[in-house]
């Protein structure tokens, strides 16, 4: 601890704080349910790990659900085959989306700028196609990996602590069901955004935040740029297959759409969303797209004419019409739309809108009469 | 031939951009401790053969030999790693980072090598690295912008960041591309007052310089460049002296 300062221990400690009382302040938001609060965690460790590679280090990856996927798939054939216990399934998730990491970053990273982008995007179809394809054997294809009575369990078995009746994933014995798996969740978000912390506020995370300011002066500063930059993408796709991994213990089913090139886009815009380069950032963009696309996409018809129920019989179904778009399947439009209007009046997400708050209630403060100074201040 | 004071040997470079011949059968010797310039006029390819030098460039034919070791076909950041750090025609300097940051990353470059995995430690227990990066800027008169992102300096101070950043890491060769352009006369001063204090210190510099003030005031040797061949080489006095310099060069432009 005594590496960090005050500030990066209050940061910590006060997202701690936040996270571990979320079934309390998110209550009056109707989002206090452990399905809910566990999606939260999830996508958080995602987006976390997505801004090392993107936020500090600049390579904008369109793959990243594969990890994601891929740490799903590691996490369910632990289950399948060691043990149900989570954390076995944990640390095999994260070896196995690391390996994959190493191996896509390896030739992703020969390029840079849109043609890493689209290299990382064609990677992920890939995977997502061979998951429904050739590889059915190990992804039990468009039904989905999934947990049976007759999985052997091999280290549950020569433990001699065989679960009778419906296998669910469980931490040393104890059933991670409801709020037990909201913690479990929360244990590794506070985890990761720690490690996240650590690494942005280290010399290594300064080399990738110099990689993205300005790679030529990093090579003409004597620094080999090819292992940092694939160092980041294998750490954030171990977050990716954290993250999965994650999912399939709190619903032990893997499936392929995981991987598809909309999840990793979402990953995408969450980032961006919340302030890529930041910490919180990115959860906080994970934590409100999981949350309004909870509520859009469960408005439907019914909903929107009673919502509309005020105005003159004809003009409510026009507005129905119209809204409808916009919620349930038409989520994504939404989301759409919000990105646009972020990317174009606000490109440095939520956080920027916040510092320029702060920043605003700062100079009434300190000085009311002087104007704005030129003087911007650095990361 | 062989004089075992050169340091750098650039030896028989030739450089070919399609049909255009930017360096010709260059031959160019820097002794340690001198600091040699290349001045001629623009397009004379100055800046292309700093870019053969440093491996941004491969040259068509010929080598570059610096203390024994070729550096023709290595990698930038290898002839760095071998002690020779570079100031641009345009300054490459990380613009998002603090100027603190811009002068510590290379500070790291030079202690900890071309790749560390090194997540573990907070910057903040660098002290020695940060007293170094302070120090330096201390040097340069930078001391009290440390904390201003370097993308909003004025010209001549993202100049001279970028030669603090250099410096920061004691390379033993130094190549400046027209550290002064663009900067006031002020500014100008200013810098070969520090040019002139690194002088003292040893190190040897190659600097490209139309400014003639300022190449005569730091130069021990001058080679002149004009349409990829040098014209004329030697002493500041023999250089100002040469008729082929007066008539290429002296004469036209200034
Ligand atoms: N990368 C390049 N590709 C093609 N032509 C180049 C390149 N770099 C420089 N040149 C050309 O080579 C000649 C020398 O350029 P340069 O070395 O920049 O001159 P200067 O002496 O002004 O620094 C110019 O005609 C320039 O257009
Ligand atoms: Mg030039």
């Amino acid at each position: 601890m005594r590496a960090m300062s005050r500030n990066d221990l209050l940061l910590f400690l006060g997202f701690t704080l936040v996270v571990l009382a979320m079934p309390l302040w998110l209550q009056p938001f109707g989002a206090a349910y452990p399905d809910l609060l566990q999606r939260f965690m999830i996508f958080g460790i995602f987006a976390v790990g997505f801004n090392i590679l993107f936020g500090l280090t600049g390579y904008l990856s369109f793959g990243h659900a594969a990890f994601f996927g891929v740490g799903s798939y590691a996490a369910v054939w632990s289950f399948k085959l060691l043990s149900l216990d989570a954390i076995p399934a944990m640390l095999f998730a994260i070896v196995v989306s690391g390996l994959f990491a190493l191996l896509i970053g390896y030739v992703s990273l020969r390029r840079s700028g849109i043609y890493f982008s689209i290299l990382t995007l064609a990677f992920a179809q890939m995977s997502y196609n061979l998951a429904y394809s050739v590889l059915t054997p190990i992804t039990n294809g468009e039904t989905g990996l999934q947990l049976t009575l007759n999985d052997p369990r091999y280290l549950d078995a020569a433990m001699g602590s065989a679960q009778a009746g419906q296998p669910v994933p469980t931490l040393l014995g104890q059933s991670l069901g409801g709020f037990a798996g909201f913690y479990f969740c929360a244990g590794f978000l506070i985890l990761a955004f720690f490690i996240a912390q650590r690494i942005t506020n280290s010399p290594f995370g300064m080399m990738l935040k110099g990689i993205k300011s300005n790679q030529t002066r990093m090579n003409y500063t004597g620094f080999n740029t090819k292992p940092y930059t694939l160092a980041a993408f294998v750490i954030s796709g171990m977050y990716a297959g954290l993250a999965g991994a994650l999912l399939a213990v709190t619903d032990p089913l893997a499936g392929a759409e995981r991987m598809q090139w909309t999840a990793s886009g979402e990953v995408v815009l969450m980032t961006i969303l919340g302030g890529a380069g930041t910490l919180v950032g990115p959860v906080i963009g994970a934590w409100l797209i999981k949350y309004f696309e909870n509520i859009f996409s469960a408005i439907n018809d019914t909903m929107l004419h009673r919502f509309w129920g005020f105005l003159p019989e004809g003009a409510d179904n026009v507005m129905v019409a119209i809204t409808s778009k916009f919620v349930g399947e038409g989520w994504f439009l939404t989301l759409g739309l919000v990105f646009v209007l972020i990317v174009v009046f606000l490109p440095g997400g939520i956080m920027e809108g916040v510092r320029r708050i702060a920043h605003l209630f700062n100079r009434q403060r300190k000085s009311p009469d002087r104007p704005a100074s030129q003087v911007q201040p650095a990361e | 031939m062989t004089n075992p004071n050169v340091v750098l040997h650039v030896a028989d470079v030739h450089k070919r951009f399609g049909g255009l011949h930017a360096l010709a059968d260059i031959d160019l010797q820097v002794e340690e401790g001198q600091t040699h310039a290349i001045i001629g006029p623009n397009g004379a390819g100055k800046s292309t053969l700093l870019n053969v030098i440093i491996g941004k460039l491969a040259p068509t034919s010929g080598t570059v030999v610096f203390d024994g070791a070729i550096l023709t076909g290595r990698k930038p950041y290898q002839i760095n790693q071998l002690g020779i750090a570079r100031v641009f025609q345009t300054p490459e300097i990380f613009a998002d980072l603090s100027v603190l940051h811009n002068v510590m990353i290379p500070a790291l470059a030079k202690r900890d090598g071309a790749f560390k995995l090194n997540m573990l430690r907070g910057l903040d227990s660098e002290t020695g690295i940060l007293r170094e990066a302070q120090d330096m800027l201390e040097d340069v008169g930078m001391y009290g912008r440390r904390d201003m992102a370097a993308g909003s300096l004025s010209r001549g101070d993202k100049r001279r960041m970028e030669l603090a950043m250099c410096l920061i890491q004691h390379p033993r060769l130094l190549l400046l591309d027209e550290p002064t352009a663009g900067m006031s006369r002020h500014d100008t001063n200013t810098t070969i007052e520090l040019l002139k204090k690194i002088k003292s210190r040893g190190m040897t510099k190659v600097i490209i310089e139309h400014d003639m003030h300022v190449v005569f005031s730091l130069a021990d040797k001058i080679s002149v460049l004009a349409q990829g061949r040098i014209i004329a080489d030697g002493t500041p006095d023999q250089v100002r002296g040469n008729p082929k310099v007066q008539e290429a060069y002296l004469g036209g432009a200034h």
